[in-house]
């Protein structure tokens, strides 16, 4: 016995772990693929069957398709890209030594930390139109007050802010870290060389960052595009389906509509995106370190 | 030690045992006492609903008199259709008895298979004694939990469109409340004040759940959902039903009407910024309890008006309460439906502020004496003219109302000036499409 987990200890030490990626990650995509080329929808009286690349077919010529990708990428690069700048800059301003450093770093952490259906529902009174605060806030700035959650044009970036209320930290943490790791000698060299704060920042720290950056970017990235509690809790897609991004359109297909099939093939086309967009940043990234 | 460990433990088993013993005891006793399923457990998946709210302080002494443990769990009405839906498709449910939307899941469900059809314990004296009065129940309600001949749960409530307004601005203005949808908008436009807070009206505005509400405008203005198995949303009828909705909530409404359902209409009509709300009457209790009302004592209650095409509101039967086919202890939970629906405990949700289905309750003069001024005499004059549909009735019809929802809340968004002719068109072809597609297109 022992003999035999000797001789085999390269493949049965790591089996655990590879039988726990199998089954939690690698069957549940394979099994969205395959009812994704089922019309297994529990409306239609027959009985399901293999339709091949028809729910593709369907879900092209949906426009509330092409609506939620246009969405889904429009909230990802207003969030993200809000998220990066300001966590960037956040995470620059808390890397010097100063009283209560770490208090700071703790509140930072709070809105990560708590539950998005709370978070949802809190800011839904927030934007609240007539009885809400946000509209009060916009009036002490002498704006005009705004719809919010309820305008076509207002809805999605009223739901990035709180994506960037709520994840900016993350950012800020993760840059933090990478601050803490770049190495002492070219800021000296700069010094002597009587470089100002500026071309610091623009020649040595950011360059220095980039790496760090991307990682953040890429995280943030990924979990945007499948952001799906607060928008639900908020505005369930709507109003019409103006915030109905791929996550939603994909689970209103299942679990409104019960059709299954069509709802699998929308998420294969979510994960499509998703990976394909985190390719495209990492082949960023490598023509970057050339 | 090891020995007093050991005799500590045959110590435990003795008294574990003796309480089983005792326990086989007293429910044998009980068992003389008419109570034949003690001990089973029932699990009860309810909707958050006035009702649920005035039954679960009772549910104790229902334990007591059976002896059957209840283990209820209640939800929001979308996330329980997914949570019934998601149990009873992995086929290992354990959920015994649960409340159910006729209109919304009634047919769905049926082709599934997920009602156990009542007709087998209405029929049988054993289980439903006569003075359950199963005859007393609306006969417009049981039609509604009826399909081909079979009842497939018992309804517990109606509900149906009304006006909620503000007793004291009407008075001021000396106004009484609107006969009919032109009155309606005027009064709607006297008391829009948006400067001073104040809104003409609200009603849901929200892509899906506005259609309910839209409905009674729909049949007001001659309109209807579906004839002869056709969507018809595209006549000129219902053309005029959409642009009248959009635009007095467009105009006279508060702003982010095309983000509310009725808990954000009625949260804005009870902190006093409404003066009128159109919705279904078993939203009242929210406006009248005073922790959450700042106008609780100034609630009026009128009929829905009528309109070109005459006064059709809904009445509808929103829930009922079934047994689940794949229930184990079917027969303890119909002991669970038939309490729940017994003339007693519903006399005491009515008084909860339900409006249920009994006969006998709309009869007794003690209970009208304590509803809401007007409310029974409304009932009795909507329930002679109500359509009884708030919906599309078809199976794919969260769908339905999703593309029809679609059109109202453009309508909204633009006062009712979009092209709502060719929007409506596109509606319809979608719902037309759904419609072949579950084999209900012109049946």
């Amino acid at each position: 016995m022992n003999r035999y987990i000797e001789r085999n200890i390269s493949w049965l030490f790591p089996l655990p772990a590879a039988l726990f990626i199998l089954s939690m990650m690698v069957f549940p995509v394979v099994y969205t693929f395959w009812v994704s080329l089922t019309d297994w929808s529990m409306t239609s009286s027959d009985a399901v069957k293999f339709v091949g690349l028809k729910n593709y077919i369907d879900l092209l010529s949906d426009p509330r398709f092409f609506n939620s990708v246009k969405l889904t990428l429009y909230f990802t690069v207003l969030a993200v890209g809000v998220e990066t700048v300001l966590g960037v800059a956040i995470a620059l301003l808390l890397n010097r030594d100063f009283k209560g450093k770490n208090l700071v770093k703790g509140i930072l952490l709070l809105p990560m930390v708590a539950t998005p259906v709370a978070i949802g529902l809190a800011w839904t009174l927030f934007y609240e139109p007539t009885i809400g605060l946000g509209n009060y806030a916009l009036g002490l700035l002498g704006m005009e007050p705004s719809r919010w959650l309820a305008s076509n044009t207002a809805v999605i970036p009223s739901l990035a802010i709180v994506d960037i209320w709520e994840w900016t930290p993350m950012v800020t943490l993760i840059v933090l870290a990478g601050l803490a790791s770049l190495p002492n000698e070219p800021y000296e060299a700069a010094m002597v060389d009587g470089a100002t704060p500026w071309q610091v920042l623009r020649y040595i720290t950011l360059p220095l960052l980039t790496p760090t950056i991307m990682i953040a970017v890429i995280l943030r990235g990924i979990d945007a595009f499948k952001t799906f509690d607060i928008i639900y809790t908020m505005t369930a897609g709507g109003p019409g389906f103006a915030s109905e991004t791929l996550n939603i359109y994909a689970y209103n297909l299942a679990f409104g509509y019960f059709k299954f099939g069509a709802a699998s093939s929308a998420l294969v086309a979510l994960l499509a995106l998703v990976l394909g967009s985190s390719l495209i940043v990492l082949w960023m990234r490598r023509s970057w370190d050339q | 030690m090891k020995g007093f460990v050991k005799r500590g433990l045959v110590l435990a088993g003795a008294v574990v045992l003796a309480a089983a013993v005792a326990g086989c005891g007293s429910s044998g006793q009980k068992a003389a006492d008419g109570q034949k399923y003690a001990g089973q457990t029932v699990r009860f998946v309810a909707s958050n609903h006035t009702y649920t709210d005035a039954i679960k302080p009772l549910i104790p002494e229902f334990e007591k008199k059976t002896g059957i443990k209840v283990n209820m769990e209640s939800y929001f009405e979308d996330q329980l259709t997914q949570k019934l839906t998601v149990e009873f498709t992995s086929g290992a449910s354990s959920i015994d008895v649960f409340m159910t939307r006729p209109l919304q899941e009634g047919r769905l469900f049926s082709k599934n298979g997920w009602y156990q059809p009542l007709n087998t314990y209405l029929g049988d004296a054993q289980k439903t004694p006569a003075d359950w009065k199963w005859n007393d129940f609306q006969k417009s309600a049981v039609d509604a939990t009826t399909l081909k001949g079979n009842v497939y749960a018992v309804p517990i409530v109606t509900e149906w469109q009304t006006l909620f307004y503000r007793k004291d601005l009407f008075e001021q203005a000396g106004l009484t409340p609107p006969k009919t949808l032109e009155e309606l908008e005027a009064a709607a436009k006297k008391f829009h004040n948006p400067s001073a807070g104040m809104y003409g009206i609200v009603s849901r505005g929200q892509r899906g759940a506005s259609v309910t509400q839209f409905s009674s405008y729909l049949y007001g203005h001659g309109g209807d959902f579906l004839k002869d198995g056709k969507c018809v949303l595209d006549t000129p009828q219902a053309i005029q039903a959409i642009q009248y909705y959009g635009r007095i909530l467009h105009d006279y409404g508060p702003p982010g009407v095309t983000n509310m359902s009725w808990p954000q209409a009625q949260a804005l009509m009870a902190s006093g910024k409404v003066a009128m709300w159109t919705d279904a009457s078993t939203l009242l209790p929210g406006l009248l309890d005073p922790q959450k009302s700042k106008v609780a004592d100034k609630i009026g209650l009128a009929m829905f008006p009528g309109g070109p095409g005459g006064q059709h509101p809904f009445m509808v039967v929103p829930w009922a309460v079934s047994i689940a086919n794949q229930s184990k202890n079917k027969d303890a939970a119909w002991e669970f439906v038939k309490w729940l629906s017994s003339q007693e405990v519903m006399t005491k949700a009515q008084l909860a502020g339900n409006t249920t289905t009994r006969n006998a309750i709309w009869g007794d003069a003690a209970v009208v004496a304590k509803l809401h001024p007007g409310m029974a005499d409304i009932a009795k004059q909507t329930g002679g003219i109500a359509v009884p549909y708030d919906r599309p009735v078809m199976t794919a019809v969260v769908e339905a109302r999703d593309a029809i929802g679609d059109v109202i809340v453009k309508s909204i968004e633009t006062g009712g000036t979009a092209d709502i002719a060719s929007l409506a068109k596109e509606a319809v072809a979608k719902v037309n499409a759904l419609l072949e597609k579950s084999g209900e297109f012109g049946q």
